[in-house]
């Protein structure tokens, strides 16, 4: 038992961390899903945590209002933004959601309530473990059950394929819409339970480089199943931790991991039509 | 009676007329064939039928209704739906999934249906599986259902379009040259199923330019020449029809009436 206790006190950031990225890439995911290369997921992260850290810190109201509050409020920036930007396609969606992150954290940096450069400091300590564990589990299956209904299918003929997707009576604007939007949902959900656990919040968390963070994570993974997002979540969480002993060329060798996964596995490190081929192969050959 | 109306249709790309005042009326429960030449417009007039363009000017009404300004996906859940010239189906999809897609709009239960997997979201999931598979057996297809569309052949995959455009319970299915590319063998087994979707009572109007198979499958035949209807009849009407001889047949019905 106490070997266990030490053990948590080492990594339970760590774990915690391994959930939080884990939502961020299930929130990315969605878009990827129906073939949107969409970059706002960190700064839906961001008003996420700022809106419930403030109701928190200003008006004390309770913790379950707040992670709704906090999922809420950039599900309605989604709403108003993805309507103009979500005709685009490729990289111009890309620059867009791109250039809706920065202005998002250059307001964040210059209002008064959000503490500016400093952020916010003392938010309390709400969230525990079971909580992280409980809301993953949840959105998690949600996701699995979407992926495996007329609106999952629905995703993938429209990532395949538009043109045909809208012959087929699909509404292809508002599915688009939709996964944007519940994206936001739970970006702003991980954003939220962060805050409360990490009592600091600064508008640095929720820029550019973190943006690409929340891609990587997923690209890595693999968009074809669930388990991508959360494998590759795992992997870069851990992995800059596992990699210590190289002590000051750990990044640099973390990044080479990246690039040899990417160049040699284009499809992700799950890949379900990959894997199933590869047991077939060996199972055909007993 | 006419099912699709098209009336006085014209369409430009900017200084290019592509359709001149085109009108036409497809009936219902037959096969009704546009043919001409390449580049003479027929995938365009299509393409305004399912509402990916917008005519420059002249109407287009489905059962009598103004098909104007109407969504593609909206004008696929009022009847009509279509096959393309270079096939486009979902290939990382299996058989069944993309059948299934097509009854997107007929399938109905709600997030929290789905979160719980109520009894109605497990039936409405289930039937849907059974017609697909249905579908799939009218062309023939039943027993590949769960392999990934990349895996078929060419003349399969147009078979599985058109499964799953019939899956989305059109009244019209528009064909854009189903038997493109393929040998005799393949294309008289396509006449075959097009016969029988036919006598299934689906409309039929399709685009081709093999003119063995166009006299041999339609009722009714419109021909279309630099963007203008040049005649419409039946099959021997316009077999013996002199403008069309002189700007499509030529030879080539020489030939096959000498055959």
């Amino acid at each position: 038992m106490e070997g266990f206790a030490d053990f948590w006190a080492t990594y339970s950031t760590l774990i915690f961390t391994v959930g939080i990225h884990a939502l961020l890439a299930f929130s990315i995911w969605l878009t990827l899903a129906c073939g949107l290369l969409s970059l706002a997921n960190a700064a839906f992260m961001g008003i996420g945590a700022y809106t419930a850290a403030l109701l928190t810190l200003q008006l004390n109201w309770p913790f379950p209002v707040v992670l709704a509050a906090g999922s809420m409020a950039p599900a309605v920036v989604a709403l108003a933004i993805g309507v103009p930007t979500l005709r685009l396609s490729g990289v111009y969606l890309c620059m867009a959601t791109l250039a809706f992150g920065e202005v998002s954290r250059v307001v964040i940096l210059n209002l008064d309530i959000t503490g500016g450069p400093e952020g916010l400091n003392g938010i309390p300590l709400t969230t525990q473990w079971w909580h992280i564990a409980l809301i993953l589990a949840l959105v998690g299956y949600g996701l699995a059950r979407l992926r495996r209904s007329r609106v999952g299918r629905a995703f993938e003929a429209i990532k395949e394929d538009e043109v045909a997707a809208r012959l087929m009576g699909i509404d292809v604007d508002r599915h688009k819409l939709f996964a944007f939007t519940l994206g936001a949902v739970i970006a702003g959900l991980a954003g939220a339970l962060n805050a409360h656990y990490t009592f600091f919040i600064s508008p640095r968390e929720y820029g550019f480089e973190n943006a690409v963070d929340i891609l990587t994570m997923t690209v890595l993974g693999g968009i074809s199943s669930l388990i991508g997002p959360l494998l590759g979540a795992t992997i870069l969480t851990l992995l800059p931790e596992l990699l210590r002993f190289l002590h000051s060329y750990r990044l640099a060798v973390n990044g080479v991991i990246l690039v040899l996964v990417v160049l040699f596995l284009p499809t992700g490190l799950w890949d379900g039509r990959r894997i199933r081929a590869w047991f077939e192969r060996r199972g055909g050959g007993r | 009676m006419s099912m699709l109306s098209i009336r006085a249709l014209s369409k430009r790309f900017g200084g290019l007329q592509v359709l001149q005042e085109v009108s036409l009326e497809v009936p219902g429960g037959s096969i009704f064939g546009l043919i001409g030449p390449n580049g003479a417009g027929k995938t365009t007039v299509f393409n305004l039928v399912t509402g990916l363009l917008q005519p420059s000017s002249g109407a287009l009404a489905f059962q009598g209704r103004d098909l104007n300004g109407i969504a593609p996906h909206r004008i696929t859940r009022l009847g009509i739906a279509r096959t393309f010239q270079n096939i486009r189906i979902f290939r990382d999809m299996t058989l069944l999934q993309n059948v299934m897609v097509g009854m997107h709009h007929l399938m109905d239960y709600g997030p929290l249906a789905l979160f719980f997997a109520t009894p109605a979201c497990r039936d409405a999931e289930k039937s849907a599986r059974e017609r697909a598979l249905e579908l799939l057996s009218w062309v023939k297809l039943d027993h590949k259902a769960a392999l990934t569309a990349d895996n078929l052949s060419y003349g399969e995959q147009r078979k599985l379009e058109f499964a799953r455009a019939l899956a989305t319970e059109p009244k019209l299915l528009l064909l854009d040259e189903p038997v493109a590319g393929m040998n005799p063998a393949e294309k008289s087994v396509l006449m075959e199923e097009i016969r029988n979707i036919r006598d299934r009572g689906y409309g039929i109007f399709l685009i081709e330019h093999d003119m063995r198979f166009v006299m041999g499958l339609c009722d009714r035949i419109a021909v279309l020449n630099f963007g203008r209807i040049i005649a419409e009849g039946t099959p021997e009407d316009i077999r013996n029809h002199p403008d069309v001889i002189e700007a499509y047949l030529g030879r080539e019905d020489a030939a096959g009436a000498a055959a």
